[in-house]
């Protein structure tokens, strides 16, 4: 226990100084954050861009949009996204040709959120690959579904065409026990990783239910935007 | 007795005061983070960044802040220099920042920037306060890197994604996983605890 008596500090002198401090934080954190935003924005864009022409290897730009009950719409100059849309991206070949659609599909895996962004082909109403966005599932293990050759193969074309009221998915997207897939809808789970197969089956299914009924009555906006 | 020169103030928590072997603080991101070399010093190097600022601007303010909003005035600075380490990593690399997750957020909660905050920064000028941190950063960076290279080699059969057994090697997944980090951390405090009483016993040798 210390001997000194406590100094008495007045009031105005601790909301002065708590004031002082907030003050000099607050230039510190804001000047920050405008000097670093454009390089983040920049990484940020570079990052979806890998992204997605690792799933679609044709692709040359990408165009973000939002998916709403209402219809799609472009994402640049909109700041917030509006309520419940859905984000996706149209991506165009050189010759300014829609490639595909890609979008972000995302479950619960085995340690957290599985996130995955998967092609989708607007010809063959089919997905036609997938890329982990991240995951933390145990290596060796869950970290399978980065490099198992057949499981990769469900991918190449799973059907995921609408039903004929175009209000859901024909066949809803399902993980099988490994072995065990007989329709194109199906996925083949790893066998030992199927918590994490699942993950992935669950997701894409969720997204594609929400994004294709909204998606596919205006692809011809997307084919040729204005 | 003397006061300690700066060089001193800088070594002592890179050895004598080491955060991880001797303190043994800030185990949150010692086990989390330390899956690889380049974690373990990216995590290293943002926390000393965090220190050495916040207690060279506690130090400057050190007259200025009364007692009874000390902690309260700490935690803004801290969290300041956290926010913009965070800003800084999303400008340099988005995988980095992906990699270390949430942890650079907890870079906050980290008992050795409280207290090397009250405990030294605001008793002392800023040269010294900034040294000290600084050291205590490097000592913190470098028992990372430590843990983060075992567990790496042991576990991926890399080091810095290099590989270095070959194809053959049939990597110890368990060093990737959480109990890794505790097996890793352990191996390293018995090695220091060893090295202390060795080094003890052979000054009373001197002594008698």
């Amino acid at each position: 226990m210390s001997d000194a008596p406590e100094v008495k500090t007045p009031s105005f002198a601790m909301v002065r100084t708590l004031g002082l401090v907030s003050v000099i934080c607050g230039i510190i954190i804001v000047g920050v954050y405008q000097v670093t935003l454009p390089a983040a924005d920049a990484n940020r864009k570079l990052a979806l861009e890998r992204q997605v022409f690792k799933v679609l290897p044709t692709a040359k730009s990408v165009v973000t949009y939002y998916a709403t009950e209402k219809g799609i719409v472009a994402a640049a100059g909109l700041d917030q996204p509006p309520a419940g849309a859905v984000i996706f991206y149209a991506v165009y070949d050189a010759a300014k040709k829609l490639a595909g659609i890609a979008a972000e599909a995302s479950s619960a895996g085995y340690a957290d959120q599985v996130r995955v962004l998967y092609a989708y082909d607007t010809e063959k109403q089919a997905i036609t690959g997938i890329g982990v966005i991240s995951m933390r599932e145990t290596p060796g293990i869950g970290d399978k579904i980065l490099t198992d050759q057949d499981f990769l193969k469900n991918f190449e074309s799973l059907d995921v065409h609408l039903s004929a009221d175009l209000q859901s998915l024909a066949n809803a997207v399902k993980t099988v026990k490994h072995g065990t897939k007989s329709g194109a809808w199906q996925i083949d789970a790893i066998s030992g990783a199927t918590v994490t197969s699942k993950a992935v089956g669950r997701g894409i299914n969720e997204s594609t239910q929400i994004l294709l009924p909204r998606l596919l009555p205006h692809l011809e906006k997307l084919r040729s935007p204005s | 007795m003397s006061a300690p020169s700066n060089f001193d103030e800088f070594l002592d928590g890179i050895w004598k005061q080491n955060p991880i072997f001797v303190m043994v603080l800030g185990m949150c991101p010692t086990l989390a983070v330390t899956v690889s070399a380049v974690n373990a010093i990216s995590m290293g190097l943002a926390t000393t960044f965090v220190l050495g600022a916040s207690c060279l601007l506690v130090s400057l303010l050190r007259h200025s802040i009364p007692k009874q909003v000390r902690i309260a005035s700490y935690i803004v600075i801290i969290a300041t220099f956290v926010t913009v380490v965070d800003y800084a990593i999303q400008a340099i690399s988005l995988d980095l920042y992906e990699a270390l997750g949430a942890y650079i957020k907890l870079i906050v909660a980290n008992c050795i920037l409280l207290g090397r905050a009250e405990a030294h920064a605001a008793k002392n000028p800023p040269m010294p306060a900034m040294l000290n941190a600084i050291g205590m950063g490097f000592g913190f960076t470098l028992g990372l890197f430590a843990i983060g290279c075992v567990r790496e080699i042991l576990g991926a059969g890399k080091l810095f994604d290099i590989s270095l057994f070959g194809p053959h090697f049939q990597p110890w997944v368990v060093m990737v996983l959480p109990p890794g980090g505790f097996f890793v951390l352990a191996g390293w405090l018995i090695v220091f605890a060893a090295f202390d009483h060795y080094k003890t016993k052979r000054t009373l040798g001197v002594q008698a």
